[in-house]
């Protein structure tokens, strides 16, 4: 047994030698933070090759990757009930005249619009060309009769915790749907299923998913995200401090 | 215990003290959470397994934000600034090492070592580095309201590329580890054969 290390009595390998050790962190450093200043060229670069590569990837990899495309699941909630034709309801209530509650087929029975945009997520990702389809909300609130003093929409979803909030004339606008399918298919749970809204104009978390409630107010009630931190009025390209292209 | 049952005690030698292993340990520990973390917000299938993505937001952040402090503790520790020194110092062996893992040399005469190989110190340094970027860009992710515009979103590019790196470059460390019960048992125990320090580290003077 050699308890300690001998001491130096000669020049030897290890004693010497440069500090290569040190440059190669440095080095990591430096890269880390050119990364970041030309993360915008390479970011739109990468974008275009995964996204051509990921039409052709049988195996669904690339979607793994980093900005490869698709769209990411973000649940705020431990687990979600998932609802179906049978048990899923809509209730529509507050300051309306006329509250009324929906099944899945009351909403698929009525008239659709279908929109065919880009979805941006304030987290950076962004899937061109998705097509949602579903009920105009204006139609729904038209139904319900919106009283003289409501002026803002309060959304909940059957997840238990998330919230989201519209004024008025952001919910009236015609590229705000309650979203019954998307990518020419019914919404699928992860995707916020059977029913989600759909916000084109602003940032994804606006479009809570697994809409479940729709309660006109009197003020604005800022939503699950927008109490920690995110915009209120989430229009893209012109709120948290981003610039990306307008979706709608 | 090796393999040779008539092996006597005596043939052991001191590889880690203390302080090295508590440091490496507790690293581990920190880098095992923030990645299990970070495959809980990342992939969706785990994401929509887990959920609850604020708590596991914050216990990211915090992992994260921990990561560098047991190196830094170590440093009051006189035999671990001696590893980092070894670490830091390439002599003309490594040279000869590198050069025959390039040409996937395995003879035991071209990987001339000392108590560190040429590979663990290039790892070294690296994932140190690697570690230093993840915390800078993950302090942008983090306070948003602290950077200009652009940052937040070019942050999160380096981040999530960077991860992936890391993540193949620490499997391929624990892949290395799992190969060799030696190096394992070092750690673990702070002492190692004499017969294996010599094999693999014929420079180190223990």
């Amino acid at each position: 047994m050699n308890p300690g290390q001998s001491e130096a009595e000669a020049p030897h390998p290890e004693a010497t030698g440069r500090p290569i050790g040190r440059r190669v962190l440095l080095g990591t450093l430096g890269l880390g933070a050119l990364g970041v200043v030309t993360a915008p060229t390479l970011q739109r670069g990468l974008e275009a090759f995964l996204g051509s590569a990921a039409d052709k990837d049988p195996t669904g990899l690339t979607g793994l990757l980093p900005n490869g495309g698709g769209f990411r699941y973000y649940s705020v909630a431990s687990s979600v009930p998932h609802k179906n034709a049978a048990n899923y309801r809509l209730r529509i209530d507050g300051l309306v005249d006329r509250p009324a509650t929906y099944t899945l087929n009351d909403l698929r029975a009525m008239p659709q619009t279908r929109m065919v945009k880009d979805v941006q997520c304030v987290t950076g990702w962004r899937v061109p060309d998705t097509p949602f389809e579903g009920v105009r909300l204006s139609q729904l609130l038209d139904a319900a009769g919106v009283q003289a003093e409501g002026t803002a929409i309060r959304f909940s979803c059957f997840d238990g915790t998330y919230t989201e909030s519209l004024t008025l004339d952001q919910a009236r606008r015609a590229d705000v749907l309650v979203a019954l399918r998307m990518q020419d298919k019914d919404i699928g749970h992860s995707h916020g299923g059977p029913v989600r809204l759909y916000v084109a104009p602003m940032y994804f978390y606006k479009s809570a998913k697994w809409l479940s409630g729709i309660t006109v107010t009197e003020d604005v009630e800022p939503g699950y995200w927008e109490d920690r931190g995110y915009d209120v009025d989430a229009w893209v390209g012109r709120s948290n401090g981003r610039d990306d292209d307008p979706t709608s | 215990m090796t393999l040779r049952a008539d092996a006597p005690p005596q043939t052991r030698v001191r590889r880690f003290g203390r302080s090295q292993r508590w440091v490496h340990h507790t690293t581990a520990a920190l880098m095992g959470v923030c990645v299990a973390t970070a495959a809980c917000l990342y992939i969706p299938q785990f994401a929509e397994l887990v959920g609850r993505r604020e708590l596991v937001v914050r216990i990211h952040e915090w992992a994260g934000l921990a990561l560098p402090v047991p190196v830094l503790a170590g440093l009051a520790s006189r035999a671990f600034r001696a590893d980092l020194g070894f670490l830091n110092r390439f002599g003309p062996h490594d040279r000869v090492w590198l050069r025959a893992a390039l040409h996937r040399d395995k003879r035991r005469s071209s990987r001339p070592a000392g108590k560190f190989n040429a590979g663990q110190k290039i790892y070294a340094s690296w994932i140190a580095g690697a570690s230093l970027v993840m915390l800078g860009t993950g302090l942008l992710m983090w306070f948003t309201h602290l950077t200009p515009i652009q940052w937040r979103t070019s942050a999160t590019f380096v981040h999530d590329w960077l991860a992936l790196t890391i993540g193949i470059v620490l499997a391929g460390h624990i892949g290395m580890a799992l190969g060799d019960p030696e190096a394992r048992r070092g750690l673990r125990t702070g002492l190692v054969s004499r017969e294996w320090a010599e094999r693999e580290h014929s420079l180190w003077r223990h």
